[in-house]
């Protein structure tokens, strides 16, 4: 039997006095995908910033694959972890920013090898024929020794993906992986994350792609002002919303 | 198509002439022929004795010391003042407060002062010892004996430097995108490897110019070292000066070396600006492409040729 590869309890947190998550609940499962939808400033991208503890929660905890993020739970309480502790943690969570966050002074390639040579040690001939393998598969072969700045922002993103694929993660993050991006890029980016999902990777996404979210999403939350407003299927959320929430951001966004 | 036009001789353009500028060109030239007349045929100064002395052995040496100098005191100002920058920035306090203080107090007294203070350690703390405090000594030395001229010049300006390279490379550190930080916290590197390895070499393309222009003030800051007779490259003439009563002809002397360095310096910079101005950190930066100067100069170009093509 396995658990599930996310679960959030209560998460809360505060930005001096803005409550921005009141109490999130989530499971992911292995192999799941979950898009999480809302409004700007519903708190999506924060609750995401929480699973691997780039932000730090207040209260409630967050568990990945049964590790508590960020924490030692103990008797009277959780104790913050150590930096080398935290990144071991982080090593094993992939994340894609809106922003791609490539390194510039580093081509494709060395993008993707950094992390696995760095951080897992492996050698180095090892980590570049399966950092080509990566970068094949997200469609950029001819690209490994191109420097961010002289790749369009779709080529970028991939080349995100493909750096975070590279630690051999457990579990994918992606911030409004598409948001940055003209609209005849956004496509290529989406593509990725599909046959992705179709691998089986476990997958938590914050995006404002519904039709993504429809298409390759296994379950939908609604976010709006800090909370999970409804959660379900593709077919529920989007097909028959519960909340009037919802459907207001619904109309706004499918219109 | 268009027909093709029978191409017309292009008409000759001529630029407007610059009176301004050819009378004040003929003015200053007068001004200088007057000013030169004067200098070399001034009695009171003997030139034979700068080219005499220009490659003096003794002038040499301190020209050595110098270069030394500011070379050293450079590199440890760059190493010490990175550190600083780390601490500045840190999210332990007492760390973020003591490099503040280093920075205040260091940049807050003359260097000439600090200087003194390093050369005459001896009558504040006339002998240095390492051990336990309050407890055992281990090994206990005159202080005279630790801080000759030469040490105490080189810690001076050394320390002294680090205050204010710990600010140039501060700003290079905030001039990175913060999500370069959050690439790789969540890529598993611990905060010390992201700043190591992701987010110092990059600011290198920010603190590498200024660092230039540290160096090349660094130069001429060595000269202060004379009043803890440094043997520097300003002692040395001096020294001659005094012996021959020739003061002028030993600060031409000293001089002219000051000049030498520091205009190799500037080239050198110049050539170090464009290997790190390849790309910006704006357009993603990395590739090698044209350098900025080369840009601007391609710009400018461009810009001229417009010019003559609408005349």
């Amino acid at each position: 039997m396995s658990g599930p590869m996310v679960s959030a309890q209560g998460v809360h947190k505060h930005f001096g006095d803005l409550h921005v998550l009141k109490g999130i609940d989530l499971e992911v499962a292995p192999g799941e995908v979950v898009c999480v939808i809302g409004p700007s400033g519903s708190g999506k991208s924060t609750f995401l910033r929480c699973v691997n503890h780039l932000e730090r929660v207040d209260a409630g905890k967050v568990l990945v694959d049964g590790e508590i993020i960020g924490y030692h739970e103990k008797d009277d309480g959780l104790h913050e972890m150590s930096h080398a502790e935290v990144a071991r943690q982080r090593s094993t969570i992939g994340m894609v920013f809106q922003r791609f966050n490539l390194f510039p002074n580093m081509t494709a390639l060395e993008n993707v090898v950094c992390g696995p040579i760095w951080v897992n040690g492996e050698n180095r001939t090892g980590a570049v024929e399966r950092g080509r393998r990566l970068l094949d598969r997200v469609g950029l072969a001819d690209k490994v020794d191109g420097y961010p700045a002289q790749l369009s922002g779709g080529q970028q993103q991939r080349v995100a993906i493909a750096r975070a694929l590279a630690m051999r993660p457990k579990l994918m993050l992606f911030d409004e992986p598409t948001s940055a991006l003209d609209p005849e890029l956004v496509g290529e980016v989406l593509d990725v994350m599909g046959d992705l999902a179709r691998d089986g990777m476990t997958m938590l996404v914050v995006t404002h792609e519904i039709g993504f979210a429809r298409g390759v999403a296994d379950r939908i939350a609604f976010m709006d002002g800090g909370s999970i407003v409804e959660c379900g299927t593709p077919a529920q959320v989007i097909g028959q919303p519960r909340h009037e929430r919802t459907r207001a951001f619904l109309s706004k966004v499918l219109s | 198509m268009i027909n093709p036009v029978p191409a017309a001789e292009p008409a000759r353009v001529h630029r407007r002439p610059r009176w301004g500028s050819r009378v004040l060109a003929a003015a200053i030239l007068f001004f200088l022929l007057f000013l030169g007349q004067s200098v070399v045929s001034n009695p009171n100064v003997d030139y034979h004795v700068v080219v005499q002395y220009l490659f003096n052995i003794e002038i040499m040496r301190g020209l050595l010391v110098t270069l030394v100098l500011a070379v050293l005191a450079q590199l440890v100002g760059v190493a010490l003042g990175a550190v600083l920058a780390v601490m500045r920035m840190s999210d332990n306090s007492v760390l973020r407060s003591m490099a503040g203080a280093y920075i205040w107090f260091f940049r807050g007294t003359p260097i000439l002062v600090q200087l003194l203070f390093w050369y005459n350690l001896s009558l504040w703390f006339p002998t240095i010892s390492f051990g336990v405090p309050w407890g055992p000594t281990f090994v206990e030395v005159t202080t005279t004996a630790v801080m000759t001229s030469f040490v105490s010049a080189a810690l001076g300006l050394a320390l002294n430097e680090a205050a204010y390279m710990a600010e140039i490379v501060r700003a290079g550190i905030l001039s990175i995108d913060r999500g370069q930080t959050e690439a790789a916290l969540a890529m598993g590197l611990t905060p010390r490897r992201t700043m190591t390895r992701i987010v110092l070499p990059q600011a290198m393309r920010v603190v590498i110019p200024p660092t230039g222009n540290e160096f090349i003030s660094m130069l001429k800051t060595t000269s202060l070292v004379q009043v803890i007779a440094g043997d520097d490259l300003l002692t040395k003439s001096l020294n001659f000066a005094h012996i021959n009563s020739q003061t002028i002809e030993f600060l031409i002397v000293a001089s002219v070396w000051y000049l030498l360095l520091t205009s190799v310096a500037t080239y050198g910079q110049h050539h170090l600006e464009a290997y790190y101005s390849r790309g910006s950190s704006h357009n993603g930066g990395g590739p090698p492409g044209p350098t900025l100067r080369a840009r601007l100069r391609g710009n400018l170009f461009s810009l001229r040729r417009a010019e003559r093509g609408a005349a």
